[in-house]
């Protein structure tokens, strides 16, 4: 990510510092990870302690300290969606994908996570590609709607 | 400022308004346990060993001494039943994590705590944050913060701030209740050190 669009983003926020998880999430969704230079100059920039730019990014787990793939696969494995048989999607998932959870394929065009809960757990079981959700997954459905990941 | 009348232990004490159970409690020499607190820093409470009985118009909670504010007519006791407890488990949890840590091991003699209680998980850090504040708020480095969150929380040098600022403060050494702080800044040393050799 070039350094020209960092300040770009930062300046939509005026550089304040309160802006500094706003801006930490654009660049994330931008650039599909925050490499530690990025975060120097993001420190630098909305003049927030390093230290406290590294606490908030190793809060949340939508911060990634590595490259994520192209599209990001969410898989839910909370209550309603487990009871419903999150973890047949997830074996699924990793047989096609030939990744784990937390990794992301070689070519960077996929990376697989589990998440506790989507929000609709009347559709379990369910889960994101690329930020599109879908519910009440069979295999075969996760074959199909992991094709489309071109 | 106004006076406030509170009674510690059966003593009648006097303090001004603003200041913690803590403070009125110190100022008469009457003695509360304390992890986590430091007369430079502001108040974090953090370790929670701190705490008293408060007693006000006829309930009773538990507070913690370093960031309650005293009332008029507060009655507070600094060792009960209760208050016992709650130290001695707290003492036995952190004793979990930092199991050679002098501090700890003195408290937990006084209060009976059992150190093997809980199965032992030795990340020697309390979490009690007198470094990382120490380093934000007197000497304004931000050398040292918390990363990551819940049970894998713990305190971090930062390698391009710790590799020019620290080894001529150090400060933060003699604060740590536990030796935690030390190892990571030795490890922080060590990394740094590896990674100007390979530039």
């Amino acid at each position: 990510m070039d350094s020209d669009r960092i300040d770009q983003i930062i300046n939509k926020h005026q550089g304040q510092a309160r802006s500094l998880i706003q801006v930490l999430l654009e660049i994330q969704s931008e650039n599909r990870w925050l490499p530690r230079e990025v975060l120097e100059k993001v420190s630098e920039k909305l003049e927030v302690p390093l230290s406290r730019v590294l606490r908030i990014v190793t809060f949340y787990k939508t911060f990634s300290f590595t490259p994520k793939g192209h599209y990001e696969i969410d898989v839910c494995t909370g209550t309603a969606c487990h009871l419903r048989g999150a973890q047949r999607v997830l074996d699924t998932v990793q047989d096609l994908t030939g990744i784990k959870p937390g990794e992301t394929d070689l070519d960077s065009k996929l990376s697989l996570e589990t998440v506790n809960c989507l929000g609709c757990c009347g559709l379990g079981p369910v889960m994101e590609i690329g930020g599109k959700t879908h519910s009440k997954m069979s295999p075969a459905e996760i074959a199909d709607a992991l094709k489309k990941c071109e | 400022m106004n006076k406030i009348l509170l009674k510690i232990d059966g003593r009648e004490v006097e303090a001004g308004e603003g200041m913690t159970i803590l403070e009125a409690a110190r100022k008469v020499g009457i003695v509360i346990p304390t992890l986590c607190h430091h007369e430079k820093l502001e108040p974090y409470g953090a370790c929670r060993i701190c705490t008293v009985e408060a007693e006000i118009r006829g309930s009773t909670k538990l507070v913690a001494a370093c960031l309650y504010p005293v009332e008029q007519d507060l009655i507070v006791r600094t060792r009960s039943e209760r208050v016992d407890k709650i130290r001695r488990m707290i003492l036995e949890l952190l004793l979990a994590h930092a199991p050679e840590a002098r501090q700890l091991q003195d408290l937990a003699k006084e209060y009976g705590a059992d150190k093997d209680r809980f199965e032992k998980e030795p990340s020697f850090c309390i979490l009690c944050g007198l470094c990382v504040r120490y380093c934000a708020e007197v000497k304004k480095k931000n050398a040292v913060g918390f990363v990551n969150r819940g049970a894998g929380r713990e305190i971090s040098f930062i390698p391009e701030i710790a590799s020019k600022e620290c080894w001529k403060c150090k400060e933060c050494f003699p604060l740590c209740p536990t030796e935690a702080l030390q190892a990571a800044y030795v490890f922080t040393e060590a990394l740094v050190s590896l990674t100007s050799f390979q530039a």
